[in-house]
């Protein structure tokens, strides 16, 4: 099977005054995977996924997507060419209702009747649809990060970036979430923060692990959980 | 009834009544009406920008007196007409400017870059005295406030521009918000940082929330010059750029209505107290702080916490 490439860094780093957060990144991501991005705290995950989507500006590197160069374009244009991104630290439009936080995500592709039909439909899926009319602040946190899937969704991303997406969710949730993502897999492709290992072996089809801002390891699930530094690094640990 | 359909029926119905109460108003009341229609278009262009959009200008008298000196300055060669064009695309270009300028800032910093253009005009309205007569200002004679045939300066022609004026900003707000670019600066007022993130030019939609809100703060100044005959310094003054700030805080911010009753209410309070005594400023002070204190969101906004949800 010849995978097409749907994103590729080289040699992407983000230096904090001296710290090197994310150091030489050489990734590759092809079209239709879910992709598990694991590593220690402080490992550099959310700068890296930062520098995908434009929020972070990088210290050295490049990004393609679809093989074209977009480290030069900002974050609203990258989002625009198919990227969707769920942040780490839940964030939602808290005053406003549930519908409208996933309609303003569909409304950039969508117009009219076809907006809330999306909306509603994305709602469903992550099972929130019976909360459409609450405000979104009013709902527990782990539905406000399932809402923030729902928006995720509805932009019919190539590409889903999600950051620590089960932190906070009941164990029903984190159920329903794995066959969530199972069920994306001929949609979109995905890259997937995640520190619970159990999500992460059950839906990642491969799996990239970070440590001090650098790929430690790269394969298959199985392969990971032999790989010696990986285990020493991270799993032995946990 | 749907939101949309209650919402026009109430807007719609504000406009009826206010054209109606001229034929009842008497004559001095009849005059402060008409001068709250235009400072409401005024803090409806604000409201834009501060309500919707969520940035805090101290700076908005500036697009005003750009409208004002913009219209009369010119309405001696060009005619009433023109001049008023003129005012409003004046003051619609300098909210392109100082917006791309301004909004390389944000929070504080855009509140005093704001402040300081609208200062800076200040100043130039006043080194260019001989033209515009600084502080003391310059009437509008009245041959030139003349719009087609329409004498601008009897009271109940001025009335009707004033609330036609009023009507056409009205009805902009109330557009904006049903529409995508509506919602995406509420949005952006909300939590930037996701709208960015969704995949929103942030900085050319609040750019655009600029533009729009001064182009309506230019046309109140335009026809608040033409209706009223005056053009002077003061109204470039950092008071009139305060002034628009209280009353949509007052009527409530990112509500359509809030800047009419903001404006209403003060214009009313402050006369109300200096009938009273003296010391009206005061009155008007602790009424403003019993406000701010106990209807936090403006009267409007407490409207649409309280009874009317679907209050846009
Ligand atoms: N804006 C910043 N300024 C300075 N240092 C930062 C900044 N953002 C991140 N860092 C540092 O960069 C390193 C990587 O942080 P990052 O958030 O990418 O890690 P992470 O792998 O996502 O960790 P976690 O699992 O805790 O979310 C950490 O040491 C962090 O303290
Ligand atoms: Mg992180």
């Amino acid at each position: 099977m010849a995978a097409v490439s749907l994103l590729e860094t080289r040699g992407l780093s983000k230096h904090f005054a001296g710290l090197r957060a994310v150091e030489g990144v050489d990734f590759t991501l092809p079209e239709g995977e879910v992709r598990a991005l694991i590593g220690p705290n402080g490992a550099g995950k959310t700068t890296f996924v930062g520098m995908l989507c434009g929020r972070i500006a990088p210290s050295s590197g490049t990004v393609a997507f679809e093989g074209r160069d977009i480290s030069h374009l900002p974050a609203h244009r990258r989002i625009g060419l198919g990227m969707a991104y769920t942040f780490q630290i839940t964030s939602i439009f808290a005053r406003l209702p549930v519908l409208e936080n996933v309609a303003l995500a569909a409304r950039r592709r969508l117009k009219g009747a076809a907006v809330t039909r999306a909306s509603l439909a994305a709602l469903e899926r992550v099972g929130l649809a019976d909360r459409a009319d609450q405000i979104a602040g009013d709902l527990s946190y782990g539905h406000q990060r399932l809402l923030e899937i729902a928006m995720g969704l509805v932009q019919a991303p190539r590409l889903l970036i999600l950051d620590e997406p089960t932190q906070g969710l009941a164990d029903s949730e984190i159920a329903d979430f794995k066959a969530l993502v199972r069920g994306l897999v001929v949609e979109t492709t995905v890259l997937l923060i995640e520190h619970n290992m159990n999500v992460v072996m059950e839906t990642a089809d491969r799996i990239t692990v970070l440590n001090f801002g650098e790929v430690l390891a790269e394969g298959t699930p199985a392969e990971i959980r032999a790989n010696g530094a990986v285990q020493a690094a991270y799993l032995g640990t946990g | 009834m749907s939101d949309l359909r209650k919402s026009l029926v109430l807007h719609g119905g504000v406009l009826v009544l206010l054209f109606g109460l001229q034929f009842v108003l008497p004559a001095y009341h009849h005059g402060v009406v008409a001068r709250v229609m235009v400072m409401a278009s005024y803090a409806i262009g604000y409201n834009v920008l501060f309500g919707y959009t969520g940035l805090l200008s101290l700076g908005h008298a500036m697009f005003f007196a750009a409208g004002m000196y913009g219209m009369g300055l010119t309405v001696g060669v060009l005619g009433t007409a023109p001049a008023l064009a003129f005012g409003v695309v004046a003051g619609a270009l300098l909210a392109a400017v100082v917006g791309a300028l301004a909004l390389r800032t944000a929070g504080v910093a855009f509140m005093i870059v704001t402040l300081m253009f609208a200062q800076a005009g200040y100043l130039t309205i006043l080194y260019f005295g001989t033209y515009t007569r600084g502080d003391e200002g310059f009437v509008i004679p009245q041959a030139q406030r003349v719009l087609g045939a329409v004498d601008l300066s009897d009271p109940a022609n001025r009335y009707f521009a004033a609330l036609a004026l009023f009507a056409l900003c009205l009805m902009v707000s109330l557009r904006l918000v049903h529409t995508s670019f509506g919602r995406v600066l509420i949005a952006i007022r909300e939590n930037e940082e996701r709208a960015r993130m969704l995949g929103y030019n942030v900085f050319a939609r609040k750019w655009a929330a600029v533009v729009i809100s001064g182009t309506l703060s230019a046309a109140a100044g335009a026809f608040y010059g033409l209706l009223f005959g005056y053009a002077g310094a003061s109204f470039a003054g950092v008071q009139y750029s305060i002034f628009p700030l209280l009353w949509v805080l007052l009527g409530g911010a990112g509500t359509v209505l809030g800047p009419l009753v903001g404006t209403l209410f003060m214009f009313y309070l402050i006369d109300l107290s200096s009938g009273v005594t003296s010391a009206y400023m005061l009155i008007a002070g602790v009424a403003l702080v019993l406000l701010t204190l106990f209807a936090q969101q403006g009267l409007m906004g407490e409207v649409r916490a309280r009874v009317w949800r679907w209050l846009p």
